[in-house]
């Protein structure tokens, strides 16, 4: 029963890719449990804003009719994967979880979603997230919210909930979240699953509805590292589309980080950075300590270190993707599409339609944003974070000249409730404590369950990396990876659906189960 | 000052700066302060930032795609024949081509898709050059930026602008179109001094063939910064910037206008408001549009969806080598050649308007194998500026060396220079050898003897006419000129119709 999942499935990533490959089990199967597996969890959760059964049908039985003629379908064939309702989708609805784009249909696929397809991949359906990604929680969504699968009084976190839900409850092996101050990597630590922010450039923007341009990262969400790995492997790579765009770092990671053959940590020197520890809540600073135990149990030497320069990331964050998103959401004035209210002129018109098109945490940020860049303002805000967010480029510089790695909390807490922040923006914002640093500095960072909590809501650990250090922080997230297995209460990702934690399978992802008993 | 040492160029003076200008009008003891914004639209195949087409007068919204309609998720990729057209025009205008980035201006507009501008801001790719007028005087060049273009918006309604439009519609075609701005220092002084600039600019931007500079079609478009202050004051004025001048007429128009109504403030004892001004056409005046204190903040702040561009050395030496003779050189060029090639004194006149004219329309090459092959000078730059300028378009692919011949023919007598005029028209319009053509056309130059017999005919028939003639009336001259070719339907040469009267006067 080990790797298995709706119906007998092969539950994670690798297993489906593999067993599809090799003829073993039909992509058609594949999808229709986990078709079942959302119509079964998500009129509870609200993961999904859009399912696209019929198209991840279709899919499927050309990637079966492929397999059925000897030829190759890809490294993701039949995996059904869900996208975060920011990416553009052709012909499909993609809503930013706003009103202002609602009807809209983009008439072209983002690049990630090109490169799904073609890996073979079954886009499955869209997240739920907060609007525009602005938001910690999810809670922002003009479509109402996602609820966490490990406690449905709890929120998912944010602003990739969505996928995360989806991730952690077994709708979907894998899916793509995007992550411009911590959107992927806070709610896959509330939900108890991986989320990976690749170095900035890594994967293609284009057809990422913009945030804040100079922050925003598409990654993936997956149960495992090496699935996390295997995403990214396919989504990433230069695209003529994307002037930040940049190859590949290194070869594939999927491999190195396979549980069989994964390097060691062995002679790493890994930095426990104090600045993502202060102030996070006892159960996690619990879970951070047995974890830099288990990083020097296997072989790693861990010191801790200080890096100051890190307190002032949030501050410089909320300046400058604000700034960003004004000039970005600017678009939206209901000239061309979505969104339009009429009224007696242009500029009412515009007015009326932004005022009735965007939420309140949309509206605060386009406000704020403005102000950072106004005439007699730009300098000391706009322009001071600027060169805040150069010095603490320049710290981490100074710390991967003597560390290979850097690890922290991902979030302060964990799971908090339904609720508890919504009247509290600041409070919210600082959810994104540990995390913006790493999106000011472009640099990649993965966060991995790591134990719970006493209530059982899992713990998240945070892994940073130099730019372009993806293999060194995966090698570090698969050690992680490996010891929790040993913690007690270890986060039950998917459990309702497939079974597959509750027997405490410590490698997710490694024998491609054929057949197996149901859950 | 080479290209690995920029900072030099911050101390450097700039040239032709607080000169007035010889043509500098002044109206009682006042003179204008101009400096001129030109946008100049790039004939790249393609737009800035996408792979649409970069085309005028295409039904409307026809080369859009998700980019330059600026829609969710779309990101900008620039377009290195665009950079290269820019570094034409800044290598052209003796600018430093330097390492620069891009930035967002942002406001609120139906006919600018993202709602906000892609240009280039404090680090623009040319800066600092000049550009030298046919008079002698020079105007210094502050930067010569990459920018993107608008959409295009026709307001429905009685009014025909914004307000009061019952409603509007958008063509994005132009959105997204390369435009390179080029800001002049305010070294201008006259409305004259201004549109010489405007013109030679032109031919700048048509050599480097980064545009076709028309301003009718809005492919080069002037604003004017325009102040005025006391002659011998270093002082500048309020300055108004005066937009929608489409054309060199009306350019020089507004700038007048401009001048005396700020100089009728000022005398007055008033002070000019800074403001932005329309230019209406019809009444010849300008019109406040919105003062500074509704002046637009543009937030502007570095793109993040572009990289800096730093184009390097070989780029840079590529551009420069490609580049050709420039207007200047080309007139001097065919007014030494000319020169060198003509006998008679009554050349010179005419001479320099001719030049300026063949050269701004780029047919200079008909005039040099037409001298090259030894026809007069003063008889290539006629046919030249006047009959083939009439048709510039057709006469840009005309055959140089046809061109000669027909001259050749015309010069030794076979052709009349009306049915010269009617074969060029022919080669213009259809194409064709001139030899052909005149045989078709039944052109044959009169034999002397039928020459005479036609001149001896119309004298008889005139004979008052005659008599004053001989009295010494000359402009009669030009009437029987008009006998005969009547008579012989153009077929007579009139230089030899006036020599065969002279003789018959005796
Ligand atoms: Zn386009």
């Amino acid at each position: 029963m080990s790797a298995m999942g709706q119906a007998g499935q092969p539950a994670s990533a690798s297993a489906i890719a593999e067993s599809v490959r090799a003829g073993s089990t039909s992509a058609r199967s594949v999808v229709e449990a986990h078709l079942a597996a959302i119509d079964r969890e998500d009129p509870s959760l609200h993961a999904f804003l859009t399912v696209l059964a019929d198209d991840a049908r279709a899919g499927a039985d050309h990637v079966d009719e492929l397999v059925s003629r000897g030829e190759d379908p890809g490294p993701l064939a039949g995996v059904p994967v869900a996208l975060k309702d920011n990416l553009c989708t052709r012909g499909v609805p993609t809503t930013c979880g706003s009103r202002i784009l609602e009807g809209w249909l983009p008439p072209y696929d983002a690049t990630v979603v090109r490169r799904l397809r073609a890996a073979g991949a079954l886009i499955v359906g869209k997240t739920n997230l907060d609007e525009f990604a602005m938001g910690s929680s999810t809670e922002n969504s003009a479509f109402g919210p996602t609820l966490n699968p490990h406690d449905r009084s709890r929120v998912p976190g944010g602003s990739s909930g969505g996928s995360a839900a989806a991730v952690a409850s077994g709708m979907v092996p894998l899916a793509l979240g995007s992550d411009t101050g911590g959107s992927i990597r806070q709610p896959a630590a509330f939900c108890g699953v991986v989320g990976m922010k690749p170095t900035y450039g890594t994967v293609s923007r284009y057809g990422l509805i913009a945030f804040a341009s100079s922050l925003d990262q598409i990654g993936p969400f997956a149960t495992s590292v090496v699935d996390a790995a295997l995403l990214f492997d396919v989504i990433s790579g230069h695209d003529p589309h994307d002037s930040t765009s940049l190859d590949r770092p290194g070869s594939r990671l999927a491999e190195a980080n396979c549980p069989d053959s994964a390097q060691s940590v062995e002679g790493l020197r890994v930095g426990l950075v104090r600045e993502l520890m202060d102030g996070t809540d006892d159960p996690v600073a619990q879970m951070l300590a047995k974890a830099a135990d288990a990083l020097s149990a296997a072989g790693a030497s861990v010191e801790e270190v200080s890096i100051p320069e890190l307190r002032y990331a949030l501050c410089a964050y909320y300046l400058i993707a604000p700034a960003e998103a004004s000039s970005n959401l600017a678009r939206y004035d209901g000239v061309r599409y979505g969104l339009r209210v009429d009224a007696e002129d242009l500029t009412s018109m515009n007015s009326a339609t932004r005022a009735a098109g965007f939420g309140p945490e949309v509206k605060r940020r386009i406000m704020l944003g403005t102000y950072a860049l106004s005439a007699g303002y730009y300098e000391a805000y706009y322009g001071k974070a600027q060169r805040v967010r150069t010095v603490i480029a320049d710290a981490f510089a100074a710390a991967y000249q003597r560390l290979d790695a850097l690890v922290g909390a991902t979030a302060p807490t964990t799971a908090f409730s339904m609720g508890a922040k919504v009247e509290d923006p600041l409070s919210m914002y600082l959810s994104d404590v540990c995390t913006v640093a790493s999106n000011l500095a472009g640099h990649p960072a993965i966060s991995v369950p790591f134990g719970t909590d006493e209530a059982g809501m899992p713990v998240g650990v945070q892994v940073l990396a130099p730019a372009l250090g993806e293999a060194v922080m995966l090698r570090v997230a698969s050690a992680l990876e490996r010891a929790s297995a040993s913690l007690p209460g270890i986060p039950a990702a998917g459990r309702a659906s497939t079974g597959r934690a509750s027997t405490g399978d410590p490698a997710p992802g490694r024998a491609p189960g054929q057949v197996g008993e149901p859950a | 000052m080479g290209p690995d040492d920029p900072l030099e160029l911050d101390g450097r003076p700039a040239p032709g700066r607080a000169e007035i200008s010889e043509a500098g009008v002044t109206l009682d003891g006042w003179e204008a302060v101009v400096g001129l914004e030109v946008h100049c639209e790039l004939k790249t195949a393609t737009k800035l930032f996408c792979g649409c087409r970069n085309s005028f007068g295409d039904e409307p919204n026809t080369n859009i795609c998700p980019v330059c309609l600026g829609l969710p998720g779309s990101l900008p990729v620039l377009n290195a024949a665009a950079v290269e057209m820019a570094m034409r025009i800044g290598t052209a205008l003796n600018c430093d081509i330097r390492p620069s980035s891009f930035h967002r201006k942002n406001y609120f507009y139906p006919d600018m898709p993202k709602d906000y501008q892609i240009s280039q801001y404090d680090e623009p790719i040319n800066v600092g050059g000049w550009l030298d007028l046919p008079d002698g005087s020079r105007v210094g060049i502050v930067r010569a930026h990459i920018e993107e273009d608008t959409g295009k918006t026709t307001h429905l309604g009685a009014s025909g602008r914004i307000h009061g439009a019952s409603s509007s519609l958008v063509d994005y075609n132009r959105a997204g179109v390369p435009l390179v701005e080029i800001v002049s220092e305010p070294d201008i002084r006259s409305a004259e001094q201004a549109r010489a600039y405007a013109a030679e600019l032109r031919g700048i931007l048509v050599a480097t063939g980064a545009s076709d500079g028309r301003m009718e079609e809005g492919s080069m478009r002037v604003d004017a910064n325009v102040s005025v202050r006391r002659v011998g004051s270093d002082r500048l004025g309020t300055r108004c910037e005066v937009k929608n001048l489409n054309s060199l007429r009306s350019l020089g128009r507004a700038i007048e206008y401009e001048m005396r109504r700020q100089v009728d403030i000022l005398a007055s004892g008033g002070s000019v408001a800074q403001e932005t001004r329309h230019f209406d056409e019809v009444k010849g005046m300008t019109v406040a549009m919105r003062s500074k204190e509704e002046a637009f903040d543009y937030r502007y702040f570095p793109e993040p969806d572009l990289v800096p561009l730093a184009p390097d050395d070989s780029w840079r030496t590529r551009v420069a080598a490609s580049l050709g003779e420039m207007p200047a050189a080309r007139r001097a060029r065919l007014v030494e050649l000319a020169a060198n090639a003509s006998s008679g004194p009554h050349l010179e006149a005419s001479l320099s308007n001719q030049v300026a004219t063949v050269v701004d329309l780029g047919l200079d090459d008909l005039v040099v194998a037409a001298i090259s092959a030894g026809i007069d000078p003063s008889l290539a730059l006629a046919r030249a500026a006047n009959e083939a300028a009439a048709n510039a378009e057709a006469a840009s692919g005309l055959d140089p060396s046809a061109f000669a011949t027909l001259l050749g023919m015309e010069a030794g007598g076979k052709l009349s220079a009306t049915q010269a005029k009617a074969v060029l028209a022919e080669m213009l319009a259809h194409g064709g050898d001139p030899e052909t053509i005149a045989r078709a056309k039944g052109f044959e130059a009169l034999g002397d003897d039928e020459l005479a017999r036609a001149v001896r005919e119309a004298v008889s028939a005139n004979p008052a006419e005659w008599e004053r003639y001989q009295a010494g009336e000359e402009k009669l001259a030009q009437f029987f000129v008009g006998q005969v070719m009547k008579a012989t339907r153009g077929r007579a040469d009139g230089k030899a119709v006036v020599a065969e009267l002279g003789r018959l006067r005796g």
